[in-house]
């Protein structure tokens, strides 16, 4: 006898569908509902964005809490090109970040990212 | 409430994250590494004890330790700690056993990693053992699972209660291969650009959707490992494997320097506490 125990996804490619297309919205403020809709699939895709790993946001179930929530993006991120940047390259504006930079890594495409900043104002 | 709590705990973490990583790993001596990363994972676990590191997440986590303990009453390791043993006292073809190398005594945790100044590296115990079998006239065994696991799970088991003393010796080579294993932390990799830090010191108690982060301090302690997700033993190197995989990094060879120059750090940042392993996990 021993001596007693120790007490005692699927992957979303919809960008390349739209992409090149000229179907995503060039307006600002002027997103589609298809364009928001694969925002939302491309930023809870594990194999993608995954950002629910580490962010709380919209219906994600069991989120992670490394990054803050995403919520109330409008009236924190009046600058589309300054959240876009965050997506792109966080470590641009915060060296020891340890969110993934998806646009200068190309984890995801750029449109997706755009897809994802859309989807992201609905938040 | 709840969301800005968070949103202010995330912020705060990462005032904390870059005074480490920022660092040149000549910058701090192997002595003042230790006492830093003591007092950080001391003051961001305060209660746990150093000892209790050695359990991982479950030092840190009420809920999934409850389930743990019950399952470490009924360890799934047990079938292949009772191989190892069969290994062990089992002769190689030339009549000698793993004994011949080991001094007769299975509980050898204690000496490894350890640093040989004449061959100028860090001497790990699976690699003692493939040593061992080379030098009998037998084939060397896969590093990160199977036949190797049984073997340490036994070796593990016999050297419960054993310190970790792993002292950087007072040579050059020593602490050039300590600073490639503490760099090798510290340093982003993979297309997701993580390091082991970011996740195992700055993230250390946070979850990652499901899963929370356990603390670097105590890694070393408890292997092999029953992972669930593996349904089998998994080596240390195994582990580094996957987590390098995770952040879409091409992982290193198992035994291979870049591994054991960092388990020699790592090691080293785990004195102090005792050997467990073998260990479940989820
Ligand atoms: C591995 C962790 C991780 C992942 C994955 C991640 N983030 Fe982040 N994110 C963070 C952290 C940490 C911060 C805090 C700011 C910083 O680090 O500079 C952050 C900050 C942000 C911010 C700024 C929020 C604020 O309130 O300032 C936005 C927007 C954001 N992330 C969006 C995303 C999106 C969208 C995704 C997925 C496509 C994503 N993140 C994936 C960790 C992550
Ligand atoms: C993206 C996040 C992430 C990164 C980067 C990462 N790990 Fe992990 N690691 C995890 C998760 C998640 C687990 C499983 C839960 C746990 O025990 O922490 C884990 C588990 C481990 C374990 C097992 C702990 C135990 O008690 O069994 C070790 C050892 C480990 N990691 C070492 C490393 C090392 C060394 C590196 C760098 C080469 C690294 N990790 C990088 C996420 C990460």
């Amino acid at each position: 006898m021993r001596k007693s125990a120790r007490f005692a996804t699927t992957t979303v490619t919809l960008a390349t569908l739209f992409a090149g297309a000229g179907m995503l919205p060039v307006v600002a403020g002027a997103a589609d509902a298809e364009t928001i809709k694969m925002g939302k699939e491309v930023s809870y895709d594990r194999k993608k964005g995954n950002c629910l790993a580490c962010h709380m946001m919209d219906d994600g179930v069991s989120p992670g809490d490394i990054g803050p929530p995403l919520i109330a993006m409008k009236a924190r991120f009046p600058d589309r090109a300054k959240l876009r940047a965050q997506l792109w390259d966080p470590q641009a504006t915060n060296p020891g970040t340890r969110m993934p930079p998806f646009g200068k890594y190309q984890i995801l495409s750029e449109a997706e990212i755009d897809a994802i900043v859309d989807y992201l104002y609905t938040l | 409430m709840k969301l800005n709590k968070l949103a202010i705990a995330a912020a705060c973490l990462l005032s904390a994250a870059t005074v480490m990583a920022d660092k040149k790993a000549t910058d701090t001596t192997p002595a003042e590494d230790l006492k830093l990363y003591r007092d950080y994972f001391q003051k961001r676990f305060p209660g746990v004890s150093m000892n209790e590191f050695g359990n991982g997440v479950y030092a840190i986590d009420k809920v999934s330790r409850d389930s743990w303990v019950a399952i470490e009453d009924f360890p799934p390791y047990e079938p292949m700690m009772e191989a190892g043993e069969t290994m062990w006292n089992t002769p190689f073809a030339n009549g000698k056993t793993y004994g011949s190398c080991f001094g007769d005594d299975p509980a050898q945790r204690k000496n490894y990693p350890y640093w040989d100044s004449k061959r100028k590296m860090v001497i790990t115990l699976p690699l003692a053992i493939n040593e061992c079998r080379e030098a009998n006239g037998e084939k060397p065994l896969k590093y990160k699972k199977g036949a190797i696991a049984d073997l340490l799970a036994y070796m593990a088991y016999e050297s419960r209660g054993q310190q970790i003393t792993v002292e950087i010796p007072d040579d050059p080579d020593a602490l050039a291969a300590y600073n490639e294993g503490k760099s090798f932390y510290f340093a982003r990799r993979g297309q997701l650009n993580f390091s082991c830090a970011g996740c195992h010191m700055e993230s250390s108690g946070m979850h990652v959707r499901t899963d929370i982060l356990s603390p670097e301090l105590g890694h070393t302690s408890n292997w092999p490992v029953y992972r669930s997700k593996w349904g089998e033993l998994g080596t240390l190197h195994r582990r580094f494997t996957g987590c390098n995989k995770q952040v879409r990094a091409k992982p290193f060879k198992a035994q291979g320097r870049e591994y054991r120059n960092l388990e020699f750090f790592l090691s080293h940042m785990n004195n102090g506490i005792e050997f467990n392993g073998p260990s479940a996990r989820k």
